[in-house]
């Protein structure tokens, strides 16, 4: 298909004249597009043969004749149609409706054209009617949209009347019908797609497009879809809430009694993070603890989470609501994990059976230990290169373990006990169990930790020494004393690492818990027309010289879109491991410091 | 309007691309996918059952029998499910958009749709797939920043793969609907599109890409012969 020369566009630019130069009366699109010199006017927008869109509610497609009442979006040629207004109706009281509803809502919305539903044969009477009315509501271009009752014909129309100076010409243009869900697209949240690396984001905001400008109309007319038809108003009207008001009871008490709890708790709150806050905990041995444990962090990173669910301070925006239910819903949860542990463990007495089995299996791996140092310590091949490396390390080792057992039968009788304290702490969240589990591994497998920064450093070095070696074979010199790495390091290397990778995990899964974002995923799930990443459109029945009829739906976010955009900030910054470089971190001998919380210095 | 014409896709297979005119402005393509066949099924849930047998007879063990219905079952559905594309449409509404909907063998529809704002135009790409040399459609996106540059590209029809002539057909039906819309648009930069043609030769990425018709007449050349190659 041809387009339009370089130079002939040019021309027809500069030679557009002020006044619309009428198409013909049956304007079909033809294919070859004329040039936009002829009726291309620079004050209004259009040229002959452009389609017109219609945005259309459905609720709208079986109600009575009448005024269509919406916003006209000039620069993309559509018509958003919010509601009908039904006869009888005086224009007047019409006129200050709508002037109400833009002061209320800041939307330009007018009486677009007229809504004819017949129910038997035409009636001349009443299309003359219609067509009056265009002179009463000045709107251009005046819609007239028709439907025979029973079928699925519709018929539209667009008209450019100049005024009663020359009634011949008017010109009328195609119109497509677009359907749309009105509550599901008041409801629904358009989220654009993700902007590129390069870009910053108030860039994408500027061609944001036809149908953002759709949702937010729909969106910010609220004020307009506040009366039903039982409401004795002077005007009727037809929208998505017009068969009765949606409320819920629980909704509006819940709202009435937050008001007192949310004033309650944040005092509450305060008053604990003051506490907290006291000098007493600023010195040096306690702050110190403190910040390598990961129970205070967790507590802590709680206790903000709470105070921002419970602020008085009404949410501003849409992400900033999304992100307190987020909150709310994901400690809720914690909670609800939390007893259902403490009820499990305390069912089945499993307390006093761990505090039990401890002491067993504490001399157990500790005699286990021990014979393997001996051997090591004895054997030619190991961890050492001579004899008194080997002996140093050995016994340096075997007096680590010796201190170790002596400490946990100091701490036999209380075992029970404190085990069934921390036990009590499940209450405040199952995050909190988890990260009391992970300190007390910690700290019962401390010597483990040193056994393992001493095999993880001289391993590093190892390694360091192979690869020194292998660059130096590349450059054809052959290096006979070639150090062999023994497989039997690795039994002790096992138990180290089992141990750091086992904190590590635990780590890991406490972040999951606190950054998935569960009422966004939840809201996905049930509701996936709230979140929105676009639009998907359909083509309904269609007969040749009817207008053409599509149905909009909404495309909803796929999940890990959901996740991204809704994760909880969990202290402000990526988590330090990442599941891939803890491997990689285990695999290279780098050092892994569990109890390196995020946000302080670096090594 | 409707009609059904066949084609072949780049390793052979059979396509059928069904072209329904709504309207002047609005066109669907339709191209399906060949079908799993019973032959790969068979051989597929053979292989992963006579491995299963195998590892029996090792391990004595029939929890690896029922393991492998269960794992052939999964898979299955699993393939279904997120893997085999039936059918790939196009829809192209004049001042709306362009919209992508893939269809899963097991009726799980994918749609993206594309605003005519952001479209800048649709162009038939050369690449280097493997050991061959393939045509693609796909659609460039406009640079919110750049006026007349190009932003992304969102190539079509990834699944069924088409060749060239089936290519053609439906570069030729949404250049005629493009041409509409710009000429009918209102911005003003409608008739400085001709000029940028020039300026895509950088992000076309690897080799060559179809000029657009600046004359009609120019349609009925063979096409192999406006093939232009670009460094």
């Amino acid at each position: 298909m041809g387009l339009v020369s370089r130079g002939a566009a040019e021309a027809g630019r500069g030679a557009a004249s002020a006044v619309d130069r009428p198409g013909p009366p049956d304007a079909v699109p033809n294919p070859t597009p004329t040039p936009p010199a002829e009726g291309a006017d620079p004050g209004s927008s259009r040229s002959p043969g452009m389609v017109l869109k219609a945005f259309f509610p459905t609720c709208c497609a079986s109600a009575d004749s009448g005024l269509l009442v919406g916003r006209w979006v000039p620069e993309q040629s559509s018509a958003v149609v919010l509601a009908v207004v039904h006869f009888p109706f005086i224009p007047i009281q019409v006129k200050e409706l709508l002037a109400q509803v833009q002061q209320a809502s800041q939307v330009g919305v007018t009486v677009l054209g007229t809504w004819c539903h017949r129910r038997q044969e035409p009636e001349e009477s009443l299309g003359h009617f219609l067509e009056g009315l265009g002179a009463i509501f000045s709107h251009r271009p005046w819609f007239q949209l028709c439907r025979e009752r029973g079928s699925k014909s519709w018929s539209c129309k667009a008209t450019h009347w100049q005024g009663p100076a020359s009634p011949a010409a008017s010109g009328e243009d195609q119109v497509m019908l677009i359907f749309y869900d009105q509550r599901k697209v008041l409801l629904s949240q358009l989220h654009p797609p993700t902007a590129l690396p390069d870009r910053q984001a108030g860039d994408t905001t500027a061609s944001a497009g036809g149908l953002a400008a759709v949702f937010d109309t729909v969106a910010r007319s609220e004020a307009l879809f506040q009366s039903d038809r039982f409401d004795e108003g002077p005007v009727r009207l037809s929208h998505w809430q017009s068969e009765g008001m949606e409320a819920s009871i629980l909704v509006e008490l819940a709202k009435w009694a937050a008001g007192p709890v949310c004033l309650f708790l944040a005092c509450l709150l305060s008053l604990i993070s003051a506490a907290s806050a006291c000098r007493v905990f600023k010195l040096w041995p306690l702050s110190f603890i403190w910040s390598k444990l990961s129970t205070c962090e967790q507590l802590r990173h709680r206790l903000e989470q709470l105070t921002l669910i419970f602020s008085t301070r009404k949410a501003e925006s849409p992400a900033q609501l999304m992100r307190k239910a987020n909150m709310l819903v994901s400690v809720l949860l914690d909670v609800a994990l939390g007893l259902m542990l403490l009820s499990w463990l305390h069912r089945k007495d499993l307390i006093g059976q761990l505090a039990d089995a401890l002491i067993p299996v504490a001399d157990r791996v500790a005699e286990e230990l021990q014979h393997l140092l001996q051997w090591l310590m004895g054997a030619p091949a190991g961890l050492k290169m001579n004899r008194a490396l080997d002996q140093v390390l050995g016994r340096f080792f075997l007096y680590h373990i010796h201190l170790w057992i002596s400490y946990i039968h100091l701490m036999s009788p209380f075992i029970e006990r404190i085990l069934w304290h921390v036990g009590l702490s499940a209450c405040l969240g199952l995050t909190v169990a988890l990260s009391i589990l992970s300190d007390i591994i910690a700290l019962l497998t401390f010597h483990i930790y040193c056994f393992y920064v001493y095999g993880a450093r001289l391993y590093c070095l190892k390694i360091h020494g192979l690869s020194s070696l292998w660059r130096l074979f590349r450059g054809k010199k052959w290096n006979v004393l070639r150090q062999r790495v023994d497989s039997c390091s690795y039994d002790l290397d096992q138990l180290r690492l089992l141990v750091v990778a086992v904190q590590g995990l635990i780590h890991l899964l406490v972040d999951l818990i606190n950054s998935l974002p569960l009422y966004s995923l939840g809201l996905r799930l049930c509701r996936p027309y709230r979140l929105a990443a676009g639009v998907k459109f359909r083509v309904l029945e269609h007969e040749t010289g009817r207008p053409l009829r599509l149905l909009m739906q909404i495309n909803p976010l796929p999940y890990s879109r959901v996740v991204h955009t809704y994760r909880l900030p969990t202290c402000g910054c990526h988590p330090k491991h990442s599941w891939g470089s803890l491997c990689r971190k285990l695999f290279f001998g780098e050092l892994i410091y569990p109890w390196r919380q995020r946000g302080n210095k670096q090594d | 309007m409707e009609d059904e014409q066949s084609f072949s896709d780049i390793c052979g297979g059979r396509l059928a691309l069904q072209r329904r005119f709504y309207s002047p402005s609005c066109l669907e393509f339709c191209l399906s996918c060949p079908r799993i066949t019973l032959r790969s099924l068979t051989a597929v849930t053979c292989t992963v059952w006579l491995a299963a047998y195998g590892l029996f007879t090792l391990c004595e063990n029939t929890m690896i029998l029922s393991a492998a219905i269960f794992i052939t079952l999964l898979g299955l559905l699993g393939y279904l499910h997120f893997v085999k594309i039936d059918h790939e449409t196009l829809l192209i509404i004049d001042s709306l958009g362009i919209q992508m909907t893939s269809s899963y063998a097991s009726g799980k529809e994918s749609t993206t749709f594309i605003e005519m704002g952001q479209v800048n135009d649709v162009v038939i790409n050369e690449a280097i797939y493997m050991q061959k040399v393939i045509y693609y459609l796909c659609i460039l996106l406009k640079d919110p920043v750049e006026p007349h540059g190009i932003s992304q590209v969102v190539p079509l029809f990834q699944s069924a793969k088409p060749r060239l002539d089936c290519l053609i057909e439906v570069y030729r039906s949404c250049q005629d609907i493009l041409a509409h819309q710009k000429a009918t648009s209102t911005s003003p930069e409608g008739g400085d599109k001709i000029i940028s043609a020039s300026n895509r030769r950088s992000h076309s990425g690897m080799g060559a890409y179809w000029h657009r018709q600046e004359d009609k007449s120019e349609q009925d050349h063979d096409p192999a012969s406006r093939i232009g190659h670009s460094v």
